[in-house]
């Protein structure tokens, strides 16, 4: 365990990706087997399962430091994260008592082994493990607890880093490790097999990403060797059909088959062998609908006849993987494209949908088009090489989005709380609001855009200019104005301002501009009239 | 008319017409230590320690001082003064006022460690106590110095053997002094900023014995620097000062490495939270030592500190100032910048 906390506190404080991508290959050439498959499943987003939740541990913590509730309060919110907060109030360790007693894979089977432990049990470990770690190997031990394991290395640099050491392609890789595996019954060996991998109906491939294109769509050079679509604001997804079985995964390898019941029709008629890439979208049969009607049934657990009918979904389909049972990544987008409109116009069903391709003769035409991306629904275009093939993840040059600018406002900064992870113990998190006569009303929460140095200046305001406190609330003298951007608008109940923006943030602070220049209620109103359809 | 007031000026004495600390132009002042937002511009006359002194004139330019040793009192309309040692930086102390039986002390800023260079802390009996607390929430407490040491000392060994420079970033006064002692058992030879170095150069010549430090300038070549160690203040991090260290490792000494989101946001290799400040133990027993009535608590985690005391039997109260911002101060300073 001491390694891997070893590890996590090397990745936290690297900043270079080399760096990281160094520190994992170091750390495969000598761990044990059994730790490496639990590193690759955390560091791919597979959550260790949860042996007690955040709350309880902190109550424990709380038995044997004796602060007032309120006290550890203030610290988490200081601290930005539960984990790092209970690693650090709890009562030093001395050096004599420090052992390195398990390793990592005991700890996470034995979390999972301890599920249904009666909770004396579950506090008695933990306890126990608590009384012989140091500061940052309890971090680590509550952090995987806890089940939340983010810390700042991405998926792609741990598939990198394996690749290296195993030298094989990182594409390979990427879909070995995809899909529906358990860390605690998989070996090393079966995680890299080609043979495993082929034998999981379900298993999904690693999406392909695109970055978003900040130069001239000119620079991309003659048109007619690109496609272009529509890009649509929903959840990406591959839909596979292997052996009679159907699986949907999303973009964040989430196996929902269950949650989209609409799909479960296409086992009867998708052709054997397989697999889609598209987009779950909320669609009423004639135009996809925004983004907020989908997140009313992405939360629950079950879907019921209500979800069903308010919100409808389709799968628009960009890509075609696996065609009759072989991997068709490495053929030409074009082919792929054929086949992909061969199989939904045979398949012929209405929650199957193509994404339509869009005709144009020049880059001045697709400009126009792109213009009208929020009259169709869509968040602008998105532009692909004809003769790619279909990469696993992120890579410059094939695939371009390419959105339309974001919808913005001016408002005032009311209230502020302190941020996590990097931004601890800073106030980081606002929210903001537009005039509403002589009053302000609140109507959105925004945490990024600003750069290190303009959260620290706000921050400093927020210190000085606090009127009131509310638990980890302050209420700021409203007089910073920002321009925020948003994606989309849409009515809602559940906020007093009458409305929910999609993925606010600053675009600027406005520093010209004082808190009676901002936009208004009236303002909000109109766009959502315009735009909230 | 309590014995100290908390006006906009700062700290005030009416009785003894002086101010602590003041953070704006007064009479006469009383000054705990020569840090920036402690020591300010402006005043007619100032009183600080014989330590002090130095530190001041570079910073405040020549101006009426008054120094005193510790323990040493002296009278003003009938007030005793007297400085006693806080343990933060060189000279640094909290002030002792008396008038007609009453006695209320001003901490500064104090660490409850005894770093070996600051005069241990002294905790001294009163009525109220005026308390920082910077670092006054429980997830601060500080590994012993010398474990702390050992910790950059071993970076250091590891960079060595990589190759690489070791930057260590720390203040120019107290945190670079600390740094230099502990490098220096571990590297022949220490190059510093032009800011550390001309910290060094006033201590030599107010008599200090540290080990000696090279000013990294235009002409100190790749080769000297090889496998060195640099110390230099926050301001020159992320500067193009620091392109010339290659390759490099930057190591951040602040109290404020404790917590990973602080020490990630700072983008450097690694963070040793070594502090000038007491922890929240250092504060608990700094406060229950004076065995104050009243405890009035600044800069820092203030609103908790203070309820933690109120609900465990000590009367407290907060007070606003303007103290706890040498970070920004420290980089504004202008003598303190090197050119390039």
């Amino acid at each position: 365990m001491k390694r891997f906390a070893a590890l996590v506190n090397h990745l936290g404080a690297s900043t270079k990706t080399n760096d990281k991508l160094q520190a994992l290959q170091d750390y495969f050439a000598v761990a044990e087997d059994a730790d490496k498959v639990w590193v690759i499943a955390i560091f791919s987003g597979r959550r260790p399962k949860r042996m007690v939740n955040a709350t309880q541990l902190a109550v424990w913590a709380n038995e044997l430091t004796h602060l007032p509730a309120w006290l550890f309060e203030e610290c988490y919110h200081t601290v930005g994260d539960l984990a790092e907060t209970i690693a650090l109030v709890l009562p030093e360790t001395k050096t004599a008592e420090m052992t390195d007693a398990h390793s990592l894979s005991y700890y996470l089977e034995t979390f999972g082994a301890m599920q249904k432990s009666p909770e004396e049990e579950k506090k008695n470990f933990i306890l126990q493990q608590w009384a012989v770690m140091d500061a940052s190997e309890r971090f680590v031990f509550n952090k995987l607890i806890t089940g939340g394991f983010r810390i700042g290395v991405s998926q792609k640099v741990m598939v990198n880093a394996l690749a290296k050491f195993i030298k094989l392609p990182a594409a390979t890789i990427a879909h070995r490790i995809s899909g529906n595996w358990d860390p605690a019954t998989t070996t090393f060996e079966q995680i890299l097999s080609e043979e495993h991998a082929a034998s999981d109906n379900s298993k999904p491939y690693p999406f392909c990403l695109a970055y978003a294109l900040e130069a001239e769509p000119s620079s991309l050079g003659d048109v007619n060797d690109w496609q272009a679509e529509w890009k649509w604001d929903g959840i990406r997804g591959q839909i596979i059909k292997r052996n009679d079985e159907l699986f949907v995964w999303s973009r964040g390898e989430e196996l929902i088959t269950d949650k989209f019941p609409e799909y479960a029709a296409l086992q009867e008629v998708l052709p054997a062998g397989v697999v889609l890439d598209g987009e779950i979208l909320p669609y009423d049969g004639t135009m996809p609908m925004p983004f907020s009607v989908l997140q009313t049934r992405i939360g629950r657990k079950l879907v019921g006849k209500k979800q069903l009918t308010e919100a409808p979904v389709a799968f628009f389909a960009y890509d075609l993987l696996e065609y009759e049972g072989q991997d068709f990544r490495q053929q030409p987008l074009a082919l792929r494209r054929k086949k992909l409109e061969e199989i939904v116009e045979t398949v012929n069903h209405p929650v199957l949908k193509l994404s339509i391709v869009l005709k144009a003769g020049n880059w001045n035409e697709w400009t126009e088009l792109r213009r009208q991306s929020r009259e169709v629904g869509s968040e602008g275009l998105m532009l692909k090489r004809k003769n790619s093939e279909y990469h696993s993840g992120r890579k410059v040059g094939d695939w371009w989005k390419w959105k339309i600018d974001p919808l913005t406002i001016d408002a005032v900064l009311i209230y502020a709380q302190k941020g996590h992870g990097r931004r601890s113990n800073l106030y980081t998190d606002y929210t903001f609001a537009v005039k509403d006569g002589d009053k302000l009303v609140s109507f959105a929460k925004a945490y990024s855009g600003l750069t290190d140095k303009e959260f620290a200046q706000v921050d400093n305001f927020v210190k000085r200019n606090s009127i009131e406190k509310f638990g980890p609330v302050r209420t700021v003298k409203p007089e910073l104005v920002f321009e925020l951007a948003f994606e989309g608008i849409a009515a809602s109940n559940r906020h007093k301002s009458g409305v929910a923006l999609r993925f606010p943030r600053m675009l600027r602070w406005r520093q010209d501009k004082k808190a009676e220049d901002i936009n208004t209620i009236d303002d909000l109103k109109k766009m959502l009239e315009v735009y909230g359809k | 008319m309590p014995l100290i007031e908390f006006t906009d000026k700062g700290f005030y004495c009416r009785p003894g017409d002086f101010y602590i600390d003041p953070w704006k132009p007064v009479n006469y002042a009383v000054i705990t230590h020569a840090h920036s937002d402690h020591a300010r511009w402006g005043s007619k006359g100032y009183l600080c320690h014989t330590k002090s002194k130095p530190m001041l004139q570079l910073r405040l330019g020549d101006n009426p001082y008054d120094t005193v040793e510790w323990n040493e009192p002296v009278y003003r309309n009938g007030v005793k003064i007297s400085l006693h040692p806080a343990g933060h930086m060189i000279g640094s102390s909290q002030v002792r006022v008396e008038y007609k039986g009453e006695v209320w002390v001003a901490s500064g800023d104090y660490k409850t460690e005894d770093d070996g260079i600051s005069g241990a802390f002294e905790p001294v009996k009163c009525n109220v106590f005026i308390t920082e607390c910077t670092f006054g929430l429980p997830i601060y407490h500080w590994k012993p110095q010398v474990e702390i040491y050992k910790d950059i000392q071993e970076w250091i060994v590891d960079n060595q053997s990589n190759g690489k420079i070791s930057v260590l970033i720390a203040y120019s006064y107290g945190k670079a002094q600390r740094v230099l002692t502990a490098a220096a058992e571990v590297a022949p030879v220490i190059y510093a900023h032009g800011a550390i170095y001309n910290a060094q150069e006033m201590l030599k010549n107010a008599g200090w014995n540290f080990p000696e430090v090279i000013r990294v300038t235009k002409e100190t070549t790749k080769e000297e620097l090889k496998n060195s160690v640099v110390i230099a203040p926050p301001s020159a991090d992320g500067t193009p000062w620091m392109k010339r260290f290659q390759p490099h490792s930057t190591g951040l000494c602040s109290g404020w490495m404790q917590v990973r989101g602080n020490f990630r946001r700072n983008n450097v290799d690694a963070g040793f939270a070594l502090s000038d400040h007491a922890d929240w133990k250092g504060l608990l027993s700094a406060v229950k030592a004076t065995g104050a009535e009243k405890v009035y608590t600044t800069h820092g985690f203030q609103s908790a500190f203070s309820r933690y005391l109120n609900e465990n039997g000590i009367e407290s109260a907060e007070v606003k100032t303007e103290f706890g911002i040498e970070e920004e101060t420290e980089k504004e300073a202008p003598e303190n910048m090197e050119a390039s």
